[in-house]
């Protein structure tokens, strides 16, 4: 008996904009200049934010902080593809995301600076906490897709990741979840070479992270994690079809973190320098201005304004969180149980007085 | 003798270990080329190899249930989880199988293993990194669990969890990592698993405590400045845990104080009270009295002092016992 092919598969790779600022149009996305512009608007914010918080913690302004620089493409495209209801899933580099997904900057900023109450979502925006281990939300995501398919919500899921968290059993019992009940999920693993400081290479032996979906039953694509457009419409599909029911999909952003991996990290024991020079190159905001002046979207006055205005903006935001009130002690027992159980009323009393 | 802090012995009783035994190897995330988001395991890629000391995927509970394999197959692995708070993941691994091997193959398999992790708070972290879970792997009968408190008893106990037979915890005081430097031996030695250490004899009163709360402990003796004789007991093993010389201590001073920085239910604290009633109630002249954290998740860095046990409140808690 001759041996048969039962299954061969192909991996798509998705880039619309160059790292010159061509674009392809007829991938282009239907985006209207306004919208463009809004794209572009954002992520010099969230890079300014990025910015001033590694600053801030340099200066002791700020507790630990996890840069996110090299990835504003990503965390900005896909934030525009979905709708206030959609349920996010976070991780600890998603501070861009989140504040593209309307999360109070103040906010962001009192997280890091070690405060519960940053955490906490904006009512009309469905944002979960962000997860701190690395991996374990995603099949909430899978959860919260299937609570929106089983109470016919039209809300679709989104869980963001690295490509270390590709390793965990987490990440494929999610997968094999939202295959299994065709849940309305999307997977956005952001790729940016490294977990740490182990490389993506020695993460995975599978060539690409977006076919890890084909043996769950689902699609995944690769899509340049540096391109704003790309990312923007494979979330934009991805999201469509999980609406119309038609199932999960898993999106790799192959991007790259120009920062150390966080406050804490020295990445130059793990790499070089030339190699952060090479990714550089690719950089999402240079080709999206490119492009935009080529559309004339985008003059050196607009890009001038657009970075003043960003910079007052996050001004604005460190001056009011530099003058929160210091959360009250109390606050830790608030929030664990509905209703305080008589240990914990017993302890508060023993520890802060009645 | 070399001057070392608790990272620093870490490395040297990883060093001696694996240039002793080939079979030792040491895996884990970020150990090999970055030596450790501690340095806990610096250099010791360059000197042993990268066969030997492992960069891994992210997945703890591959991480253990690898190690797993890895020890009953003839290696003995000394596995890293980053932080305590990521040790929940394999807790199924360890409970399920580590804890079991040689009772269910009934001593045929074994698994001498290791697994490394830097827990407790007071260093501002992130949140989940810092919890204090001894107890927890406490309750699973089959795992060792140990907590230094100095460089000197880092490299002894690795040393001997390392050659130990049995699956053993080595949970390692974070916030002290870099607190404490003290000379320690380039030689081989071993603190023995099970040992409690008195660390100041006393008459009236026993303080117990492990890990970073024993610098605390020592602090707010300092303080209370010999207004008491207290004896002062460094734990070291939580499972087994060393009842002969907490009892002979408490019998003899008949006051009790157990510190520790895990929430306060199911703390290891209520352990040692019962095993202190069972033995030596009648020796008791006051009721013993816990210092823990509160039963709430450990809070971000904000509030993580008014959670933690601190010299003033160990103070108020012998001063509630000795006025009793
Ligand atoms: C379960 C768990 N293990 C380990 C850690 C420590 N840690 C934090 S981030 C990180 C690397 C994660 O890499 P990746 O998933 O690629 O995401 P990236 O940080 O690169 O965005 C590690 C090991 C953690 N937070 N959670």
């Amino acid at each position: 008996m001759p041996k048969k092919v039962l299954k061969d598969f192909e991996i798509e790779y998705l880039q619309v904009l160059d790292e010159n600022g061509n674009c392809d149009e007829k991938l282009m996305p239907k985006l209207s200049n306004e919208e463009i512009k809004k794209i572009y608007e954002m992520i010099i914010l969230i890079r300014v934010f990025d910015q001033k918080a590694f600053n801030m913690q340099r200066q002791g302004r700020l507790g630990t902080y996890i840069q996110f620089k090299g990835q504003e493409a990503s965390q900005v495209g896909s934030a525009m593809a979905l709708k206030d209801d959609d349920f996010v899933f976070p991780m600890y580099r998603s501070s861009g995301l989140l504040i593209a997904r309307k999360h109070p900057i103040v906010q962001v900023l009192q997280y890091w600076n070690g405060d519960e109450r940053g955490l906490k979502s904006p009512d009309n925006v469905n944002n979960f906490p962000i997860s701190i281990p690395v991996g374990t939300h995603m099949i909430h995501s899978a959860g919260a897709a299937w609570a929106a398919k089983l109470r016919g919500t039209k809300q679709i899921s989104i869980s963001y990741f690295g490509d270390g968290a590709t390793s965990k059993g987490d990440f494929h019992e999610a997968m094999n979840f939202a295959g299994v009940f065709n849940v309305p999920a999307v997977f956005l693993c952001e790729n940016n070479q490294f977990a740490i400081s182990v490389h993506r290479k020695d993460q995975t032996k599978s060539e690409t992270i977006a076919q890890k979906a084909i043996a769950y039953g689902f699609e995944g694509i690769q899509v340049d994690g540096m391109d704003v457009f790309a990312v923007y419409k494979a979330t934009k599909d991805a999201v469509d079809k999980a609406r119309a029911g038609k199932g999960p999909t898993l999106i790799e952003c192959v991007t790259y973190r120009m920062a150390d991996h966080s406050t804490s990290d020295d990445a130059s024991r793990y790499r070089t320098k030339e190699e952060v020079q090479a990714w550089q190159k690719k950089d999402p905001v240079e080709r999206l201005e490119k492009y935009m002046r080529k559309k004339n979207l985008l003059d050196d006055a607009y890009k001038e304004k657009i970075l003043k205005q960003s910079k007052e903006t996050i001004e604005k935001a460190v001056t009011q969180f530099e003058k929160l009130e210091a959360p009250d002690p109390k606050d830790m027992f608030n929030y664990v149980f509905a209703e305080m159980t008589p240990q914990q009323k017993e302890e508060m009393e023993e520890l802060l007085g009645k | 003798m070399v001057v070392s802090n608790i990272v620093q012995a870490v490395t040297h009783g990883l060093r001696q270990e694996l240039a002793r035994d080939k079979n030792v190897v040491v895996l884990g995330e970020d150990v090999g080329v970055n030596g450790g988001v501690f340095r806990a395991t610096d250099g010791l890629q360059k000197e042993f190899g990268a066969d030997r000391v492992i960069d891994t995927p992210l997945a703890e509970l591959g991480i253990v249930g690898a190690s797993i394999g890895l020890a009953v197959n003839g290696m003995k692995p000394v596995a890293e989880i980053q932080f305590s708070g990521f040790m929940y993941g394999p807790f199924d691994q360890l409970l399920s199988h580590a804890a079991r091997v040689r009772m269910r193959s009934r001593g045929r398999f074994t698994c001498p293993l290791v697994v490394r992790t830097p827990y407790g708070a007071g260093i501002r972290a992130l949140e989940l990194h810092c919890e204090s879970g001894e107890s927890m792997f406490s309750n699973i009968a089959g795992l060792k669990m140990v907590v230094p408190s100095n460089p000197y008893d880092t490299k002894g106990l690795l040393a001997a969890a390392i050659r130990d037979p049995d699956p053993v915890i080595f949970y390692e005081p974070m916030r002290i990592y870099r607190a404490i430097k003290q000379d320690i031996p380039e030689k081989e030695y071993f603190v023995p698993i099970g040992k409690a250490n008195v660390l100041q004899e006393g008459k009236d009163l026993t303080l117990i405590a492990w890990g970073a709360m024993v610098k605390v402990c020592q602090d707010a003796l300092e303080k209370l400045n010999n207004k008491y004789s207290v004896q002062l007991i460094d734990l070291r093993t939580i499972n087994p845990y060393d009842a002969e010389t907490v009892l002979a201590s408490v019998k003899k001073t008949g006051r009790c104080v157990i510190v520790h920085e895990a929430i306060r239910t199911c703390g290891f604290a209520a352990e040692l009270i019962a095993s202190i009633n069972e033995k030596a109630l009648l020796n008791l002249e006051a009721p013993v009295v816990r210092v823990t954290s509160p039963d709430v998740p450990l809070p971000f860095a904000k509030l993580e002092n008014y959670f933690l046990p601190d010299v003033n409140r160990i103070l108020k808690g012998i001063e509630k016992v000795m006025s009793f």
